[in-house]
């Protein structure tokens, strides 16, 4: 390890921190954009041209507003609440690769924060974190909806992460690795994983659902029995940072999607072009990013097209479908590999 | 290029300062920017407009307990799959005999579960 390593990597998280902030506070207003849009009206369209300067304004606001913290709250937990959201909902960005490498001055600079070969136990290990932000946050209002909410929350995040784990598994199989840099180089000189494993996609495209707390699984938060579910007494940036995890979330989960199932920044054909390595990694960071805001879109398209589960259904599919139909993956996983690939 | 150092996660700390640093910042922030208007009934939980009623720290459905339970065990069972997973090409036939008679014991306790109704939640 040196010094320019160092430098090299605080470059790159900062740059990466500031790129995934910045989606997830334009999501809001994309996805305001979109509901105008699939409702036949114009959306935001005050604060500059095309309401393009909406999520600066929103920030702003949030954080000028009045603080409040309940009497019979509890006040330290209340604060650790959205702060450990936002943290939670930062921190998985670290192992994702966004491009291949670049070469400046004769030295590799790798697009990853840190190319660790447990990434995607990592990436579990942050997400299921998350759920404590809710959980704490909900409890410490010592409000009888947020309560609520926070326990329909915890209760439906764990349910989901047992399909999630087990649909990875399948995935990991086939790999043979669980470094996530490495499951995206597989991908560039064969298929993508999807094609490979549809099943395992469609698993872990609805346990993302579930995990990001979005429609149709949004029951935390439904606001026509629990008024704002976990977040009802918050008020503020802390409000703002339920919110915003809420959007960065959703921008992790599309790129750990695009990453194990789309190929991440693999462009198919792109080596028989013969460009530059720069270029390549540039047209492959640009394809990753297409991919993310690709997902983003079908999370909002899904929210304006299937309307909310019902609690009942919702843990009847969580556990009595997809759990049964992710070990039957497995098994058929197991079976393919076996014959196919010996 | 597969290397297993501390060093490699050293990233990730540096990371998590960031990010811990973006989050203290902008608390103490809208700590300090924000006006500060108290009144007693103002700082009451919300209740829809009603007097708030009693405390929310209440007993509330054993539904929620017995899925953190059931989590707990099947999440477990999950994690032991990894290395199996991992390593599945190399154990070849032998590891998938063996894994199929380790699924086998967990979905016979799965269908246990579901004809307690321990899952129902009508």
């Amino acid at each position: 390890m040196d010094f320019t390593f160092l430098i090299d990597k605080t470059i790159l998280v900062a740059i990466i921190f500031a790129i995934s902030l910045g989606i997830a506070a334009y999501s809001t207003y994309f996805e305001r954009k979109f509901a105008g849009f699939f409702q036949d009206r114009i959306g935001p369209d005050r604060a500059g041209p095309f309401g393009i300067l909406q999520p600066i304004a929103d920030g702003v606001k949030l954080v000028m507003k009045e603080e409040i913290i309940p009497a019979g709250a509890n006040p330290f937990l209340f604060i650790a609440g959205p702060s450990l959201s936002m943290l939670t909902a930062c921190m998985t960005t670290a192992v994702l690769p966004w491009g291949s490498y670049l070469e400046i001055g004769g030295r590799k600079i790798p697009l990853q924060v840190a190319d660790v070969n447990i990434g995607i136990l990592y990436v579990f290990g942050v997400v299921s974190l998350g759920v404590y932000g809710l959980m704490i946050g909900g409890w410490a209002s010592n409000n009888k909806f947020s309560l609520l909410g926070a326990i329909r929350a915890a209760s439906q995040n764990i349910s989901y992460e047992i399909a999630m784990g087990l649909s990875i598994i399948a995935l990991v199989m086939m790999s043979g690795t669980l470094s996530i840099g490495t499951i995206v180089e597989q991908q560039q000189n064969s298929y993508w994983y999807v094609v490979l494993q549809p099943l395992g996609f469609l698993i872990f495209l609805i346990c993302s659902f579930a995990e990001t707390n979005r429609t149709p699984f949004d029951l935390p938060e439904c606001e026509a029995e629990l008024v704002g579910g976990y977040h009802t007494e918050y008020s503020s940036m802390k409000l703002g940072f339920y919110l915003f995890a809420e959007y960065t979330n959703m921008f992790v989960s599309s790129a750990v999607m695009s990453a194990l199932y789309f190929g991440g920044y693999s462009v198919p054909f792109i080596s028989a072009l013969h460009l530059d390595q720069n270029l390549v990694a540039i047209i492959g960071t640009l394809a990753f990013f297409g991919k993310i805001l690709f997902f983003i879109f079908f999370f909002m398209w899904v929210r304006w097209t299937i309307p909310r589960f019902r609690y009942d259904q919702l843990m009847k599919l969580g556990w009595q479908i997809l759990i049964p139909l992710s070990i039957i993956n497995i098994v058929l996983t197991g079976i393919f590999i076996l014959v196919f690939d010996k | 290029m597969e290397t297993n150092l501390p060093v490699d996660y050293l990233p990730i700390l540096i990371q998590f300062f960031v990010a811990a640093g973006f989050v203290v910042t902008t608390m103490v922030l809208t700590h300090l920017v924000g006006p500060k208007r108290d009144s007693k009934n103002k700082l009451e939980s919300f209740e829809c407009g009603i007097e708030s009623v009693g405390n929310a720290r209440n007993p509330f459905s054993i539904k929620y307990f017995l899925t953190a339970i059931l989590f707990v065990l099947f999440d477990v069972e999950v994690i032991f799959m990894y290395p199996w997973a991992v390593n599945f090409r190399e154990l070849g036939i032998f590891g998938f005999v063996e894994m199929l008679i380790f699924m086998t014991f967990l979905l016979v306790g799965f269908f246990y579960v579901i004809k307690r109704k321990a899952l129902d939640w009508e």
